[in-house]
């Protein structure tokens, strides 16, 4: 735990997609850990290392829009593209947009902002010149400077995150004070219900992990792997 | 072709006048509104659209510059061709279809061969289902919803057609109505937003580009196809639309020597008032008409004390 880190990220809009909500996207209310470990994979990772989230501390009230945009109803068949490939011909690979439209509908989250503390772990592909410092110093560096391997994003592409490392020993970005209320569990706790911790990428079938998630003043606790709090 | 080394950060600034640059069909095509501030949107996908329907235009058929996800109508002639070629293979096709890849190998041959052969593809990535889920392409090039500087005033314009569709629709008209020249005449509904100047963002991953092999000339066919992408989107809904400004951030790094909103923030874009640069949220702008044209906004660039290692493009 000593190699924790923490990291605010802030944009206009967030859409982390609900799974059993994901024709007609609905968005959680407050960041899972597995968009979180996005966000810091996005700055630096390397096989070597493993994100784990210690908690998220949202700064903002909760507040929804809707947006409706017209979407491409297939993915590429992997097929077509090989007949393709091996008749050396591009005929036939392509999607026409127009006979192939879906109007779907996202409930995205307004400008949110958060804090994530997290830290990672060695995993066992680190060999002798993997050492913790060596990634901490990495992703401080990187971070510090708005240095990333990609744009990090809120949930999807479309809405990038800003990000600002917290120094070891500063204090937290302050929290909105109109965001005090019960909605983020000021005064008792808020159940937010189940929610994706992370997907399994280990096991076959990939199969979704998921925890009680509840906001307490403002912060989500988030398991620790292992734990029995996550449940498949 | 070697792949892009800097990354780049963008800032798309671009007006409509008297048109509709992206109706939302939750709200019967209306131009769509952040609900909350009034201010218009125009999404990433609306954008990336003209990007596409550009490099078509401007290379159509050039090896490595076809796009994947077209509109409907093929224009490219060379493609219906493919098309016709493509028809006595058909019935393996259904055979072969329900292939997937091997493994890994191929499925990343096959995304390979993907991006170098399709724009599209190569630039905003594609989700292809091979079953394996390694065929995702992920491209370097990110955008994010236009937004309007100020907040717009849609206004909805009826407009009347002297015919009817159909002989019920004339029948329906000539019962309704005493006014003789009703008999065959249909009404109709414009969107137009009279004027609005928008902001979007965007971003090029060095290190994506790599992996599709995003190279320095299709940088430059970008920033042609945003620069150029609304004179050949013209059309009766859009009004008049112009790229106004393309201010690029170039690293000298990969992974960047600043954070992309330090930069944005150096686009300062405020009201003319008599040439001076005033503040959109400047409470003293109360008396002020309405902005109706660009010369109605001063965009200024922070210059001063740029992070080492970021250069400012001025590209429009």
């Amino acid at each position: 735990m000593s190699y924790g880190i923490r990291l605010h990220v802030r944009g206009r809009h967030a859409l982390f997609t609900r799974p059993e909500l994901k024709v007609e996207r609905a968005s959680y209310d407050v960041m899972p850990p597995s968009a979180a470990r996005g966000i810091l994979e996005a700055i630096h990772w390397k096989p070597a290392i493993r994100w784990v989230i210690d908690r998220i501390h949202v700064l903002e009230p909760i507040r929804f829009q809707s947006i409706r945009r017209n979407e491409v109803g297939h993915k590429a068949p992997a097929g077509k593209i090989r007949q393709a490939m091996n008749r050396g011909d591009l005929g036939g690979v392509q999607l026409l947009v127009d006979e192939d439209r879906q109007q779907r509908a996202s409930t995205v989250l307004v400008a949110p902002a958060y804090v994530i503390e997290a830290h990672f772990v060695l995993t066992p592909r680190a060999d002798a010149d993997d050492s913790e410092g060596k990634h901490l110093d990495i992703f401080n560096r990187r971070a510090a400077r708005g240095q990333c391997f990609h744009q990090p994003c809120l949930g999807t592409r479309e809405f990038a995150a800003d990000f600002a490392l917290i120094a070891p020993g500063a204090p937290l970005p302050p929290r909105n004070s109109e965001a005090e209320t019960s909605d983020l569990g000021f005064g008792a706790p808020r159940d937010l219900g189940f929610m994706l911790w992370d997907i399994d990428h280990a096991k076959p079938g990939r199969p979704s992990l998921l925890f009680r998630a509840s906001l307490r003043d403002g912060v989500m606790e988030v398991p620790q792997p292992g734990s029995p709090e996550i449940r498949q | 072709m070697t792949p892009l080394s800097r990354r780049h950060d963008f800032a798309l600034i671009f007006d409509v006048t008297n048109g509709n640059p992206n109706g939302d069909p939750d709200a019967g095509n209306m131009p769509r509104l952040d609900p909350e501030t009034n201010h218009g949107l125009v999404s990433d996908v609306s954008l990336k659209r003209k990007i596409r329907n550009y490099v078509d235009l401007a290379r159509t058929g050039e090896a490595g510059h076809h796009i994947y996800v077209q509109e409907g109508a093929i224009l490219n002639e060379m493609h219906r061709k493919a098309y016709v070629a493509l028809r006595p293979d058909d019935t393996k096709a259904a055979k072969d279809a329900k292939l997937n890849p091997k493994d890994d190998a191929e499925a990343l041959k096959l995304r390979d061969w993907m991006c170098a052969n399709f724009f599209d593809v190569r630039t905003f990535g594609a989700v292809m289902s091979t079953g394996i889920n390694c065929g995702q392409v992920k491209g370097p090039v990110q955008m994010t919803f236009a937004t309007s500087v100020e907040p717009i005033m849609p206004v909805e314009i009826t407009v009347t057609r002297m015919a009817a569709t159909n002989e019920a629709e004339k029948k329906k008209a000539a019962e309704g109505g005493d006014d003789q020249r009703s008999d065959n005449r249909t009404m109709g509904r414009k969107h137009i937003v009279p004027y609005g100047l928008y902001l979007a963002h965007g971003f090029v991953s060095a290190k994506f580009a790599e992996k599709t092999g995003f190279s320095e000339d299709d940088l430059a066919l970008l920033f042609e196809a945003l620069t150029s992408m609304f004179e050949h989107d013209r059309s009766a809904a859009r009004g008049e639309m112009t790229t106004r400004r393309l201010i690029v951030f170039r690293h000298q790094n990969a992974l960047g020597n600043a954070p992309a909103h330090k930069l944005f923030d150096r686009v300062r874009i405020g009201r003319n008032v008599e040439g001076e640069w005033r503040a959109l949220d400047d409470r003293g702008l109360g008396n002020l008409a309405p902005a109706r044209r660009f010369s109605d906004y001063v965009i200024e660039i922070d210059r001063e004390g740029l992070p080492e290692g970021v250069e400012i493009l001025d590209l429009v």
